[in-house]
């Protein structure tokens, strides 16, 4: 057996984090296009909201693959995404986690907390996460940009270590 | 003849001339005296094959264009009239009018004595027209001419209004005739302008005369303008419009008429420029402008001949393309029809306006008529009024510099002040906006707080500066506020920045005579040839003295590039709700007669069209084409897939069916006294609203009484009245469904706006309904237990809404962009719209009651530069159908010192932007947390003053002067329904007071927040103010705190919508007797009402001092 499961996971993993960082680069560059003006915000949603879920599921796909091939380093190492997945379109409707509560002294002026808060999933009719009327709030478009980067950079990193857990197992199984 | 038209105008001016002319300017942007050539691209919309192109293709402007066809043919039916005008023109033999439309034709009597003139003149001006048969043929010459080769006889003409297109496809099209051709008097849409404006030639020259004074640039004091006035007014019968149009022509023409012929050439140069032929027909294009006001022209320096030349000099300015209108806001009084203010605006502007700028000038010496482009000029001490600087560069940014401080002010404003020993912080008058600390120069110009407000007027140098002072930086805006005055400029070229588009404001460097730098980018431009002649002078070279330069809020008329479609006309859709509900609260009956009295007074030309929906679980339209005898109801109860039963018979031209309207308003209240229908269908009705108004764009009105109940967006009772003052959080102040959110979008992407009346006893969930407003640009009204018997203090104050509702300047199709000095950046908005793109505002409708604030961030350091600025150019159509760009410009220095920007801060501006913030919070979090953030706020800044800037150790609470009200402000704030806790709050007043808080100026705001406070019974003369042979006592604002009141006194609390008067037991008789009409304190009628302006509400105090 040349040809173990967790090897078969690896290789799914790779392909699909190869179409995850696609949908990276092209949340980037959506985003990229609101800052500059150069798309309307209502087009920009309708076609980023459609793309949330797939990505979310692709995720929690693979999550679950590694699981049943006993992968658990791989697996611990893709948990704290898919808590993230979890919160940003389940939990932050219900919890308040981010609180900007300002000591004095603190370097980030009180007034600040009175910032909309938009982490949370906004009443919508279809899925998705992003709502046209908010998105162009300074706060929120940073953060958007900013989560596309660190989840390119993560999907970058983790593509290389699903190669090498491929190579890896396909060269440590017993037949070869 | 006209000497007398002439007198008459005068006198108009002086009255609308008076700052105190106060009342809501509907009309405000009515005036606006156009110039054919003015348009540069006039070939495109002149020449006969593009105009063709347009009518091949109506799609082009269709706003949607897979929409059905039929709605397709509407609109184009709508924009482009010229389509069938020109059609006409090619083929003749539609001229025959047949059978169907002699019923339009019999029907429109009025149009017919105008000939090539149809509907653009009024009934009134008819009658002028009538007294002045000598002139004819100019009004049709130029349309003709402007059109291009075309003959283009009156015959001819007069038979438009009863022909019908033949290329209108489908069932729409009888109707043509009847939408469209009463609009376009044989024009397109700028034909609309231009033959309008050949219309009223005749009767232009008085009401010409009313613009005319008002053409104030800056330092020009009206007295010397009215006096001025008949100077020029009574020349015209002399001369005659051919002299004028070759200008040569002119035979006892003085020295100075030499620089009215060049200008003049230079003008008719422009035309073939512009598309239209040389040689006769430029000529006569040139004409209707500039032939009957250049008669007054020409008089005027034959008038003054003996006297100054300087008349002569601004006078002869006119046939030069570029011309500015200073006119009046809402000057024109409300009685007089739109129509008339049509013919008013139709008149040529040029010639009049330029005499009298004159006014200004002749403070100077009389001799600088000669003006020739040289330096010299700027030595004279006539120029000295414009004091800034313009040749000298350095001399110019050192006076930017903001160095030349106000120490006494900053002292002032700084002086710390412990909360805890002084108790009297109000200032005796209510609180006025700090000034800039800029140049006195810089002070003159800069725009007024009441427009636009910062809230820092010294700008930090740095974000960390910013931060360290913990105060936001933000700005607070009202760009479409009612103004009295307001320098119109209508120019071929708009001059602005060719990198960041910034207008060209009086902020600007001019580093010479051909360049200026931008004062956003700091980019260096080039001064167009257009821009630097200079029609106040008559010469070139003086481009810093252009109205552009010398105000900070200027309006352009926009040339067609401005525009994605040519400018939709006023249309307006009411919404009614008649279920029983709605006729249990008796709205309808009120809607109904504030409508029938205002119906005349809708801003709006003669494009304007109206549209009437009611519903209940079904929907109900109304044909109120004309031709019916009487209005038609159309019932569609098939509210999940909702079509719109007729096409163009339910949006109809008001002027055209009329009486149809009124006859529908008269008979609906009574239509559905009778219903028994419960459910409330408003989901559906709004969708097919949105079908309705679509193809042009509008404002849809809703009048809703309940709770949706049926179709698309029905909602639930969310509110729990037992939580009602629960302070442990409020729920529900989100909506509860996207729905209204995404039509409200689909409406701000149709350029429609939609209004919301609530008038609800029970809960209707405004929270979910208010969406449709919010991002559609519109406003909010709520009336909470309306009924019409026993709420007659909501009625009152309905009645008196709807009625500024009605009549209220609207701006279509808008959007506003707001423009900042590099390195600072927006952050977010707030206010009703819809954000497009980080600095632009997609606004369907905007206003004059509405205000934006904007919260702006400090990205680079500010370092190299010692002024901040911020530009907000509102481009909208008006309801006369113009493109038109306000734009206000906000000058501020920059500081990189805490204790500037402390010096500098703005209390009443900070509260409102932190009230705005603290609503997001509350909405998107939760009220406890705004609650929390906004004391964090005052605890923060305090804290900061203390460590950073005072270095008194003293104890107690220490603010800045400039702050010290901001911690009553912010306890104020707390207690305001929006944001209160613990007190018994409906959800629905809750979330309406955060609309306001959303939506309001800032001054009405304040006053809301923390009323002002009054002594009545004892007012002196000391300090009053004498206005007009009237003495206005001006008594202190006293604390709002129970110890300032007594019982021997009265007191008049002004909380921005409603006035209370308090009266204490031991008051004065006297006083009650001639304030009140009552012979004691006693037989004071509990709850009294008065019919003002804005409702008093009457309390008689029962028991002394603890009765509010």
């Amino acid at each position: 057996m040349a040809f173990t499961f967790a090897a078969f996971c690896y290789m799914l993993a790779l392909l699909l984090t190869a179409a995850l960082i696609f949908f990276a680069i092209w949340h980037i560059i959506a985003f990229d296009e609101l800052k500059t003006d150069y798309k309307n915000p209502i087009d920009q949603c309708n076609t980023l909201n459609p793309l949330v879920l797939p990505e979310y599921l692709i995720h929690f796909f693979f999550c679950v693959m590694f699981f049943c091939a006993a992968e658990w380093l791989t697996l611990c190492l893709n948990l704290p995404l898919l808590a993230y997945h979890v919160w940003r379109y389940v939990i932050s409707n219900f919890l308040h986690p981010i609180n900007y509560e300002t000591p004095a002294g603190s370097l980030e002026p009180a007034f600040l907390a009175l910032g909309c808060r938009y982490m949370s999933r906004p009443v919508m009719s279809c899925p998705g996460l992003y709502d046209p009327t908010t998105i162009m709030n300074a706060d929120i478009l940073a953060y958007c940009q900013k989560e596309g980067w660190c989840k390119l950079a993560f999907y970058l990193l983790s593509f290389f270590y699903y190669l090498y857990g491929y190579v890896f197992h396909f060269r440590i199984c017993p037949s070869c | 003849m006209s000497g007398f038209t002439n007198l008459n105008s005068s006198a108009g001016y002086s009255q609308n001339s008076t700052p105190n002319g106060g009342a809501a300017p509907p009309y405000q942007n009515g005036p606006v005296q156009t110039y054919p050539a003015m348009y540069p691209p006039a070939g495109y919309y002149g020449a006969p094959p593009q105009q063709q192109g347009y009518s091949t293709i109506p799609g082009h402007a269709a706003p949607a264009p897979n929409k059905a066809p039929v709605t397709n043919n509407a609109h184009s039916a709508n924009y482009y009239h010229n389509n069938h005008q020109q059609q006409q023109n090619h083929l003749p033999q539609h001229r025959v009018a047949p059978s169907p439309y002699s019923a339009p034709l019999s029907s429109a009597p009025p149009s017919q004595p105008y000939a090539a003139l149809p509907s653009a003149a009024p009934p009134p001006t008819n009658a002028h027209y009538n007294q002045q048969p000598f002139q004819p043929h100019p009004p049709y010459a130029t349309p003709g001419s402007y059109y291009g080769q075309q003959s283009y006889h009156p015959s001819s003409a007069r038979q438009h209004p009863s022909l019908v297109p033949v290329t209108a496809s489908g069932p729409g099209a009888p109707l043509y005739p009847i939408v469209s051709y009463p609009s376009a008097p044989g024009s397109s849409q700028y034909g609309t302008l231009s033959s309008s404006q050949s219309t009223s030639a005749p009767v232009g020259m008085p009401t010409q005369m009313v613009g005319a004074p008002l053409h104030q640039y800056s330092a020009a004091p009206p007295p010397s303008t009215t006096a001025v006035q008949p100077g020029y007014g009574v020349g015209p019968p002399g001369q005659t419009a051919p002299t004028v149009v070759n200008g040569q022509g002119s035979a006892a023409q003085n020295a100075v008429h030499q620089h009215y012929t060049q200008s003049h050439q230079a003008s008719l140069s422009y035309d073939s420029y512009s598309g239209v032929p040389p040689g006769s027909g430029g000529a006569d294009t040139d004409q209707p402008p500039s032939g009957t006001p250049s008669t007054s022209v020409h008089s005027s320096p034959g008038h003054h001949q003996g006297g100054d030349t300087s008349s002569s000099t601004t006078g002869s300015a006119s046939p030069v393309p570029n011309s500015y209108d200073s006119l009046e806001g809402g000057s024109y009084p409300d009685s007089m029809p739109p129509s008339n203010d049509m013919t008013n605006q139709a008149a040529p502007y040029g010639s009049y306006g330029y005499p009298s700028m004159q006014s200004a000038y002749q403070q100077g010496p009389a001799s600088h008529t000669d003006a020739s482009p040289s330096h010299d000029l700027y030595g004279q001490s006539g120029y000295q009024q414009y004091s800034q600087p313009f040749p000298n560069l350095s001399q110019l940014s050192a006076a930017l510099g903001g160095l030349s401080g106000v120490p006494e002010l900053e002292v002032e404003a700084l002086r710390p002040v412990n909360l805890l020993q002084e108790r009297n912080l109000l200032p005796p008058r209510p609180l006025e906006a700090p000034e800039p600390n800029v140049s006195s120069d810089l002070k003159k110009v800069n725009c007024s707080p009441q427009t636009f407000r910062c809230t820092l007027t010294s700008i930090p140098q740095t974000q960390a500066l910013l931060n360290k002072a913990r105060l936001p930086l933000g700005l607070l805006l009202h760009p479409f506020r009612d103004l009295q005055q307001l320098p119109v400029i209508t120019s071929n070229t708009i001059v602005r920045c060719r990198s960041c588009r910034t207008y060209i404001n009086p902020f600007v460097t001019f580093l010479d005579q051909r360049r200026w730098k931008c004062n956003l980018c700091y980019r260096v431009n080039d001064v167009p040839d257009e821009f630097m002649y200079n029609p106040v002078t008559r010469s070139y070279g003086e481009p810093h003295k252009r109205p552009e330069v010398q105000n900070a809020t200027v309006e352009f008329i926009a040339s067609s590039d401005y525009m994605l479609r040519p400018p939709q006309p006023a249309v307006y859709l009411f919404l009614l709700d008649v279920s029983h509900n709605a006729v249990e609260a008796g709205y309808l009956k009120y809607f109904c007669e504030s409508l029938l009295e205002n119906l005349t007074k809708l801003p709006g030309d003669v494009r304007t069209r109206v549209g009437f929906l009611t519903f209940d679980s079904t929907i109900h339209f109304y044909n109120l084409q004309e031709g019916l005898s009487q209005p038609q109801m159309l019932v569609v109860s098939d509210i999940d897939d909702v079509f719109i039963p007729s096409h163009d018979s339910l949006m109809v031209n008001l002027k055209e069916s009329k009486e149809l309207v009124k006859d529908l308003l008269t008979s609906l209240p009574e239509m559905f006294s009778q219903t028994r229908e419960t459910h409330s269908a408003l989901g559906p009705a709004l969708q097919a609203a949105y079908k309705l108004m679509s193809p042009t764009g509008g404002r849809i009105t809703v009048f809703q009484t309940q709770l949706p109940t049926l179709g698309v967006g029905a909602l639930q009772a969310r509110e729990d009245p037992n939580q009602r003052s629960s302070a442990k959080g409020v729920q529900h102040l989100g909506p509860a469904t996207d729905f209204y959110k995404k039509l409200a979008l689909d409406c701000s992407g149709q350029q429609i706006g939609v209004d919301l009346f609530l008038l609800s006893s029970q809960y209707a969930d405004l929270a979910s309904l208010a969406c449709m407003s919010k991002y559609s640009a519109g406003s909010v009204f709520y009336y909470p237990s309306f009924h019409y018997i026993h709420n007659p203090a909501q009625l009152e104050k309905f009645q008196k809404d709807l009625e500024r509702y009605l009549t209220r300047k609207i701006g279509f199709e808008a959007v506003m962009r707001i423009r900042c000095t590099k390195g600072l950046s927006i952050h977010t908005f707030h206010g009703n719209f819809f954000v497009r793109s980080t600095d632009l505002l997609s606004l369907a409708n905007v206003n004059p009651d509405s205000a934006f604030a904007v919260q702006m961030s400090v990205e680079d350091s500010l370092a190299d530069s010692s002024l901040a600025c911020f530009q907000a150019a509102l481009l909208y159509t008006s309801s006369r159908g113009k493109r038109r760009i306000r734009v206000h410009t906000l000058c501020l220095p920059v500081v990189n010192q805490l204790s500037d920007v402390y010096a500098g801060a703005d209390v009443q501006a900070i509260t409102c932007l932190l009230a705005n913030m603290a609503i997001d919070r509350s909405v998107s979090s939760s009220l406890s947390d705004a609650r929390d953030a906004l004391v964090n706020a005052v605890v923060d800044l305090v804290s900061a003053y203390k460590s950073n800037v005072s270095n008194l150790q003293q104890s107690g609470l220490v603010v800045p002067a400039s702050m010290r009200l901001f911690p009553l402000y912010i306890l104020a704030l707390l207690k305001q329904k929006a944001l209160r806790t613990g007190t018994s709050t409906r959800l629905d007043e809750r979330v309406f007071a955060m609309c306001e808080f959303k939506t309001q100026p800032l001054q009405q705001l304040m006053r809301l927040v923390h009323p002002d406070l009054y002594r009545l019974d004892n007012m002196s003369d000391q300090g009053a103010l004498h206005l007009n042979d009237t003495v206005v006592p001006q008594p202190h604002l006293l604390h709002l705190s129970a110890e300032r009141l007594s019982r021997d006194g009265a007191f008049l609390m002004d909380c921005s919508n409603v006035f209370y008067l308090w009266i204490g037991k031991c008051c004065n008789e006297m006083f009650i007797r001639d304030v009140l009409g009552c012979p004691n304190y006693a037989s004071i009628p509990p709850n009294m009402v008065s019919d003002s302006k804005r409702c008093i509400y009457v309390s008689p105090s029962m028991s002394g001092n603890d009765r509010e």
